[in-house]
């Protein structure tokens, strides 16, 4: 395939304008949803037009861009965002987490911490974190307004009830700034306490739903919890077969058809950088 | 030691020859051309246009090509291409009253000003399978159509149904305020609730054919009934204007051909209205009929609420048919769940396992009935 003509990144400069207002907006009232004139870009809908568009937006000629899906870099969407990037912005790539200057993230926030001038930039396929319990626009824009999140907590506690624990494991809903409740993506639970006072500028689009959020840098974050019900993380009794971590997501792959499995670190620099410090060491 | 899955490059290259040798087939055929498509699979081409917001008749047999013939992904390559295309104006509103009408039927009045002209249509064909075609023979009928001794002469302006109904103040009007506000581009500006009629015309009007006939149908079916009636559906060139600021005066910049719809259902009145007729509106890009009349039927119902209707079925809720009309939203939507979910179903999984062996455990009650609650993202 060739690469037509187009502008930098993409989108025209008109286009930029606009989503950056959106982003400027978001980042002056923390977690609440901007609504913006989301384009019809050349990947569709659901595989991360959003972040795309909002990468597109803020990535200079000087950027090192990191695309990751599900914590790899090698996974077939990543990939392509990654490649269309090449072609339309002919920025540098990376891999690496500390060299990126801006990172592209469907569900999972690297591992290594984040860093003072870094952006995250997240795909989000369902910006209303109440969809699923009212899923009229005009009714869960209100109960932003009014901070009315009862609806939510409640849900918490119909979980509790039932199961005896909160039984959402990924998309947990956080509260930004002591203000917004607001989606984290479908990250992991896991993920969940990296938003808090995090140095970087954390980015979300929503392309289908046209919808621009943000978490500034060093901004509170915390997952919805009750007093005697407090937030947990995921936890696993076992370590990663590649590099040892104990301190990762783990994805389990089933090795064989007789039940055989095994843990490895979902985000694969991470895994890769521990597998190359454990090799210097070794010589 | 099993390897995660590396090498998704070279997987999505390869992945473009593939497809590239499933769109051109056999080889010993000779290859389609983009003008083919476009004079003999028309209909398609219209359908592209009208739900890719462009009209292009070559482009959108292009994106017909190019996607193998899935209109679907035809539209959303038109929309990707017209995405970052520049807005250099608004046209005038068309007068679709001095369309060249190709074709015009009223199913309200037998006889009217400008006549009914069946004109192209596969109304009254028998669907039987026309093996000539096959043979890529000519069939009998195919005689060229100028050839035909027109019934008629048309008259250069033919009047609208509407407007004839209006004459007797049995049909609402809507006038045109002075300071006619732009509508909202839905292409630049995300859909706010609630959406005024222009806004919704113009989200239904790209939306997704099959949703709408669907929706359309279920009208017809009791959920919402408007008593409709084919007021007109006409098809033909309009001349397309502009009015430069610099000139002050409309200028032609060339013709479309349109399909238009004008319903026309029942209304019961209010206690400060008579009853009398409302109106339903369609109109879509070359000749899409179906489409056109789905609009229609679709509009009405949504003005539910202005006409003080009560809102009980999904076609009358604007944030249920906006929300879930687009083809593109729809498709990558549920097709992305074909993308990799590995951590979110890791996550799922840690979940579960944790559930059934609270389960095992008969001294604690709370595991029971449980199962896991929480639906994809």
């Amino acid at each position: 395939m060739t690469t037509p003509e187009v502008n930098f990144a993409y989108l025209d400069e008109r286009t930029k304008r606009m989503i950056r207002r959106a982003i400027l907006k978001a980042v002056a009232i923390p977690g609440y949803q901007v609504p913006f004139g989301s384009r019809e870009m050349p990947l569709p809908y659901g595989w991360g037009t959003g972040g795309i568009q909002v990468t597109a937006s803020v990535i200079g000629p000087d950027d090192t861009l990191k695309v990751i899906d599900q914590g790899s870099d090698d996974t077939v969407n990543a990939v392509n965002i990654r490649r269309f990037f090449e072609r339309t912005a002919g920025v540098n790539t990376t891999t690496r987490t500390h060299e990126a200057t801006l990172i592209q993230t469907r569900h999972r926030i690297p591992e290594m911490p984040l860093t003072e001038g870094q952006i995250l930039v997240y795909q989000v396929p369902v910006p209303e974190p109440m969809q699923r319990l009212e899923p009229r626009e005009t009714e869960t824009r209100t109960l932003h307004g009014l901070a009315e999140y009862g609806l939510m907590h409640v849900k918490l506690y119909e979980d509790i009830a039932r199961y005896g624990h909160i039984a959402t494991t990924y998309d947990y809903p956080v509260t930004v700034n002591h203000r917004y409740i607001m989606s984290p993506s479908p990250i992991p639970k896991f993920d969940n306490p990296k938003m808090h006072m995090n140095p970087a500028l954390q980015l979300f689009g929503a392309g289908r739903e046209k919808r621009i959020y943000a978490v500034p840098p060093y901004t509170a974050v915390e997952s919805l919890a009750f007093e005697d019900h407090p937030f947990e993380i995921q936890k696993w009794n076992a370590v990663c077969a590649h590099c040892g971590a104990t301190d990762s997501f783990l994805d389990e792959v089933i090795t064989d058809d007789a039940g055989g499995r095994l843990h490895i670190c979902s985000d694969s620099d991470y895994c890769q950088t521990r597998q190359d410090e454990q090799a210097t060491e070794a010589a | 030691m099993y390897v995660a899955v590396k090498g998704g490059e070279t997987a999505i290259l390869n992945s473009y020859k593939l497809l590239a040798e499933q769109r051109r087939g056999d080889a010993a055929q000779a290859e389609l051309s983009v003008d083919q498509i476009r004079q003999q699979l028309k209909l398609a081409v219209d359908r592209v246009m009208t739900e890719g917001s462009v009209y292009d008749p070559e482009l959108a047999a292009l994106a017909i090509k190019q996607a193998s013939g899935d209109l679907v992904e035809a539209i959303f390559l038109l929309r990707a291409y017209r995405a970052t295309l520049p807005r250099l104006g608004n046209t005038c509103a068309l007068d679709t009253a001095r369309m060249q009408l190709d074709r015009r039927i009223s199913a309200t009045f037998k006889d009217l000003p400008g006549g009914q002209v069946l004109g192209p249509t596969y109304d009254y064909t028998q669907r039987l399978l026309d093996f000539t075609l096959m043979a890529n023979a000519q069939a009998d009928d195919a005689a060229p159509a100028h050839a035909l001794p027109a019934a008629t002469a048309l008259p250069d302006k033919v009047p609208r149904v509407v407007d004839l109904l209006n004459q007797e103040g049995l049909i609402e009007t809507f006038e045109r305020s002075d300071h006619d506000p732009a509508p909202r581009d839905l292409t630049r500006e995300p859909l706010r609730f609630p959406a005024d009629r222009a806004t919704r015309l113009q989200n239904i009007a790209r939306g997704d054919e099959g949703f709408l006939l669907a929706m359309a149908y279920s009208t017809q079916r009791g959920y919402s009934h408007s008593h409709p009636f084919v007021g007109e559906v006409r098809l033909g060139q309009v001349a397309v204007e502009i009015e430069p600021e610099e000139l002050g005066f409309a200028i032609s910049i060339g013709e479309m051909e349109i399909t238009e719809c004008e319903m026309v259902n029942q209304f019961a009145g209010s206690q400060t209205e008579p009853p009398k007729f409302t109106r339903g509106y369609g109109l879509a890009f070359g000749h899409s009929e179906r489409k056109a009349m789905a609009m229609s039927l679709v509009d009405r119902a949504l003005r539910a609420e202005e006409l003080g209707e009560a809102i009980e079925s999904p076609a009358q809720m604007q944030e249920f048919v906006l929300s879930h009309s687009d083809s593109l939203e729809a498709s990558g939507f549920v097709q992305h769940l074909k993308l990799p979910h590995y951590v979110d179903f890791q996550s799922e999984l840690e979940l579960v396992r944790k559930m059934r062996a609270k389960l095992s455990r008969p001294a604690d009650p709370a595991g029971a009935l449980a199962s896991a609650p929480q639906e994809n993202a």
